[in-house]
């Protein structure tokens, strides 16, 4: 008996084999040269050379922090929005008694990507331009007198980044509603729990896990989001992915687009660090 | 009758372009024992005329490989990696320097290439290339600023106004052609390697820069033909794009007085191209005053060629327009950029990165 565990157990290893190989060639691998590149100086047409310097991280945590923090926070309120948003749309899809309409409705959610990502944030530069789509409804209601600066600016990035990661917070959350029974709730009313505390006390919990997992998506992406915010930012909506990306160019500088890319990591490890403690936390309670 | 009256009408219309016709130029001829072999080139996108490769493949009887990019970094990385089999590359001036300085580039030789003969001599011989060992000038150019006429009914002839203008501005993402205009303002050498100088010229446009709502990689004049700014610094070449495109007198384009950036796009070999003797042909080729007139009369750019421009070739259009041709007395206020070394590009690269930073908050 323990002799055929333990074969099963060594196919089971082998089995992984290519899984395991792939994942050290294309994924440690790299990380660790990331890791090393970023501790190098920078030579010229910005290549990594010897000596061993720690600069590029004081650079990071110096003029580059406030670029970091933003990043942060932008990551962060886009997080918030699209959970207030995403939530009670996840909440509607999923509770919907007709099938047919919580299939369109799902559909509808998911019909963005059929576009391309670069396009659909390009069309947000047209609506949000001075002279662009919303401005030009403003003024011809006359809700306003002069045109609203709203591109290249952080709101531009925040709607574009809300726009973008919205289906993938509602997704996860649609999943979790559906697999809610709402017996519960009943339950919980006829011990005598009002709407709200029903909500706080039962269903909120139940789909914690959803709600984690579409934070995490939304979270991650968004803090080294390039895209959005070099269309939609401007200066003053600059974040570390952009930042980043122009360190690769043949003018750069490695070492430091390799340090900064390994503080953002840093960020990504430890809200998904975050996120496993609480998903535990929940498994637990 | 009235076929007469479209003939005439016909003949009038092909006159001025018969009479531009120097009777006296002969078509450019190739060298012989070209016939059935290959040219590749690399050339920036829509940098080239219509017929120059179909011409070029019917007067030598070759077949050319054509292929483009979209930044001298981008082609600089693939040559470094290896050759992959281009014959002709066109990189701007300083990239010209750091590809020789790499042992990227073939020495040219000037004897397969008669037609040098027709370049403006003060083209030839830049700082970044003294005895033109490796490169050619294919075009040349300026970076000022496109504006919006309605909102400057007066023109711009200072950077202060653009640092002044109390709407929104677009900057140029070439680190040290911003830079070198601040030198210039701040009366220091625009190539400079000082890091007290360079750390001034960052400072400088930080503090002129509270209009700038973005830096543009190469798209200014798209910005500013949506309304999105009222002034785009900006290659002189993409503002008369847009004026061009809307037949309009909305937008116009200057160099300030102060001075500002000259580039030169040159034609190279690279090291390893399979077919360098046919490459010289071809540059000889450019270099002809019909074939370079057409190309200029097509994409709008300065021509390096002196025949070219006095033999009548080049529309009248294009010559008198002072963004294109500037004057004598702008022309020199202009700097080249030339590669600063190793140590001075990390410094640029710092003072840039700090730029952009700052700009926004």
């Amino acid at each position: 008996m323990t002799r055929r565990i333990r074969r099963l157990q060594q196919n089971g290893f082998f089995l992984a084999m290519p899984t395991i190989a792939w994942l050290f060639i294309f994924f440690v691998l790299p990380l660790l040269i990331v890791l090393v590149v970023s501790f190098m100086s920078r030579g010229r047409g910005g290549v990594a050379i010897m000596p061993l310097t720690l600069q590029h991280y004081e650079r990071t945590f110096g003029v580059f922090f406030i670029i970091l923090r933003r990043s942060i926070g932008l990551a962060g309120l886009t997080t918030i929005i699209c959970l207030l948003v995403g939530y009670p749309l996840a909440f509607f899809i999923s509770t919907r008694r007709r099938r047919l309409v919580q299939q369109i409705t799902l559909f509808l959610v998911i019909l963005p990507f059929w576009t391309n990502f670069l396009i659909r944030t390009y069309a947000w530069r047209i609506l949000l331009g001075e002279q662009g789509t919303i401005n030009g409804l403003l003024l011809s209601l006359g809700m306003i007198n002069e045109p609203l600066s709203m591109l290249n600016t952080q709101f531009a990035v925040l709607v574009g980044l809300v726009y973008g990661f919205l289906p993938f917070l509602v997704l996860p959350i649609f999943a979790s509603v559906e697999r809610f029974n709402f017996r519960y709730v009943d339950a919980a009313q006829d011990l005598g729990a009002n709407d709200a505390r029903a909500f706080l006390r039962v269903v909120l919990p139940l789909t914690m896990p959803g709600v984690l997992a579409g934070c995490a998506l939304v979270f991650i992406p968004s803090v080294g989001a390039f895209v959005t915010p070099d269309l939609l930012g401007g200066t003053k909506g600059l974040m570390i992915g952009n930042l980043i990306n122009k360190q690769f160019g043949g003018s750069g500088n490695m070492p430091l687009g390799s340090a900064l890319s390994i503080v953002m990591m840093a960020v990504v490890m430890l809200s998904l660090l975050i996120y496993v403690m609480a998903h535990r936390r929940e498994r637990g309670a | 009758m009235k076929q007469l009256g479209l003939l005439l009408f016909i003949l009038l219309l092909l006159a001025p372009g018969a009479l531009a016709q120097d009777m006296e130029h002969e078509p450019w001829t190739c060298p012989e024992d070209y016939d059935g072999q290959t040219l590749s080139i690399f050339n920036w996108s829509t940098y080239i005329a219509e017929d120059t490769v179909p011409n070029f493949e019917e007067a030598c009887g070759v077949t050319v490989n054509y292929d483009i990019y979209e930044s001298n970094e981008a082609m600089l990385a693939r040559i470094r990696q290896g050759n992959p089999g281009y014959d002709i590359i066109v990189p701007s001036g300083g990239t010209v320097q750091r590809m020789a300085e790499e042992m990227l580039l073939i020495p040219l030789d000037l004897d397969m290439i008669p037609n040098v003969a027709n370049v403006i001599p003060d083209l030839l011989g830049a700082a970044y290339d003294p005895e033109n060992e490796y490169s050619l000038p294919y075009q040349w150019g300026t970076v000022g600023v496109g504006y919006r006429t309605e909102v400057f009914p007066d023109g711009i002839n200072s950077w202060d106004q653009v640092w002044d203008h109390d709407g929104p501005v677009a900057w140029l993402e070439d680190r040290q052609t911003m830079l070198g205009i601040a030198h210039l303002i701040l009366n220091n050498d625009p190539n400079s390697t000082d890091p007290d100088e360079i750390n001034a010229a960052r400072d400088y446009l930080i503090e002129n820069g509270g209009n700038v709502v973005t830096v543009a990689a190469d798209d200014g004049q798209v910005l500013l033909e949506r309304g999105d700014v009222d002034i785009a610094v900006e290659y002189n070449g993409d503002i008369l794009q847009i004026s061009w495109d809307c037949e309009c007198d909305d937008y116009a384009y200057a160099i300030p007085d102060e001075g500002s950036n000259v580039w030169i796009d040159n034609l190279s070999i690279p090291v390893d191209a399979p077919n360098p003797e046919l490459a010289m042909v071809f540059i000889d080729y450019i270099l002809d005053a019909k074939v370079g007139a057409d190309l200029t009369n097509y994409i709008w750019y300065a021509s390096p060629n002196q025949a070219s421009i006095e033999s009548g070739f080049i529309d009248e259009e294009i010559l008198s327009d002072p963004a294109i041709f500037p004057p004598a007395e702008q022309v020199a206020k202009l700097f080249a950029i030339i590669d600063v070394g190793a140590e001075a590009e990390e410094l640029i690269n710092n003072a840039w990165d700090e730029l952009l930073i700052f700009l926004g908050q």
